[in-house]
């Protein structure tokens, strides 16, 4: 059967993908954050997963609020990005897989996710960033299935919810019958503000504490209400759901952390990564 | 759509976090049309349309007074209270070259430098 290799989180900051395009990355400024992705790209390069599973939250480029899911899996055969408004570079197409995709879904709606299923989707920054800090050149050496998660519009699922979905998740990789290695990426935060004239608030201790329940205890994470997730970390910093679906899709085992970086400021944000491994 | 009594900011029984507007189903309904031409700003040939005239391109999504006004007048607060969603606004932002920095510095009432050094103090 398939078998989760680990579970990577990253900030996925727009501002991230033009320091890229910019070449950026050894400034001041950008250092402290892309110093964190060597170790992770080394480790990519050596445990070669076959497949990627990305928890992350589309900001308005593939959804309206004409038609908006709580969860969406991608199904389709390649995905592409757009650029957002922001010039933000396209980057060729993502290849998808549909078959694991509807394995997936299968799974979820068995375990009473009621997905929405995009057989076409625009992903955007917070999925193609992410692989583009991971694999810098651009050659995606991975098939994708992309699970978005409403960060958009409240009411949002709860973090108890997201921590099922990514069980569910681990089922069905557990149950997909090839040999393959799988990857699971989850994309956002950590705490930031952008909107109101709380605009700018960062907790680094929810931060960090966060981080360490990560590891082993990521069901610690489920008892705050959407509300005080906001308060806690920010009205972006709800996208720690990603992670926590992200954790909880390694499956129930133990995990050990690889590596970690977090660095306050990217743009507006408490940027953050963080590379699991199963402990065994 | 929550219930609450106060548009926006969360369900009875959870005060409101000061300085935040939940973007709720009330929000939602508020904001459709500011939204909605926000949205339309993904495309570039659209965004060429809203620079090239702004009245007419306002037009056609059927803005609210209070949302042709906060649109008027880049004001970011005034925008959200117009029901608009800061990721939407955000590709509203793009096209007046402004990035988080600057709408953070304008929403909080500080230059872009105080906004800057109140970041890099978060992370002392």
């Amino acid at each position: 059967m398939a078998r989760v290799v680990g579970m990577i989180g990253t900030s996925h900051v727009p501002a991230i993908g033009g320091a890229i395009a910019r070449g950026a990355q050894q400034d001041p400024y950008w250092k402290p954050f892309f110093d964190g992705f060597p170790p992770i790209q080394r480790w990519l390069a050596d445990v070669k997963p076959d497949v990627a599973v990305v928890f992350y939250n589309d900001h308005g480029l593939n959804f309206f609020l004409d038609n908006l899911p709580t969860f969406a899996v991608g199904a389709a055969p390649e995905y592409r990005n757009e650029d957002e408004g922001w010039g933000i570079p396209a980057l060729g197409a993502f290849p998808g897989d549909p078959k694991l995709s509807w394995h997936v879904i299968e799974q979820l709606v068995r375990d009473e996710f009621d997905v929405a299923t995009c057989q076409k989707m625009l992903v955007d920054h917070a999925f193609s960033i992410p692989l583009k800090l991971l694999w810098p050149d651009a050659k995606w050496p991975v098939r994708t299935v992309p699970i978005h998660i409403n960060t958009v519009q409240h009411p949002l699922p709860s973090a108890k919810r997201c921590l099922g979905l990514g069980q569910s998740v681990a089922r069905a990789i557990q149950s997909w019958p090839t040999e393959e290695k799988v990857v699971i990426i989850g994309t956002g935060g950590l705490s930031h503000q952008l909107d109101g004239q709380r605009a700018g608030f960062i907790n680094k201790p929810f931060d960090l504490m966060c981080l360490e329940k990560l590891v082993d205890t990521p069901e610690a994470l489920t008892g705050w209400s959407t509300h005080e997730l906001v308060e806690l970390a920010g009205t972006q910093g709800v996208e720690i759901l990603m992670w926590i679906a992200a954790r909880a899709a390694m499956g129930a085992g133990r995990a050990r952390a690889v590596h970690q970086n977090y660095h306050i400021p990217i743009s507006n944000t408490a940027a953050a990564t963080l590379l699991l491994a199963p402990a065994a | 759509m929550s219930s609450s009594t106060t548009p926006g900011q969360g369900r009875p029984g959870q005060g409101p976090i000061p300085g935040t507007t939940l973007f709720d189903g009330e929000q939602a309904i508020k904001g459709y049309a500011l939204n909605r031409m926000c949205f339309s700003f993904n495309d570039a040939e659209h965004r060429r349309a809203f620079l090239e005239n702004e009245d007419a391109y306002c037009a056609k999504f059927s803005l609210t007074k209070e949302q042709r006004d906060a649109v008027r007048s880049r004001n970011v607060l005034a925008l959200i209270a117009a029901g608009g969603n800061v990721y939407y606004l955000a590709k509203f932002a793009g096209i007046l070259g402004l990035n988080v920095q600057d709408l953070g510095a304008q929403q909080t009432g500080v230059t872009v430098e105080e906004f800057k050094a109140r970041l890099l103090r978060a992370g002392a």
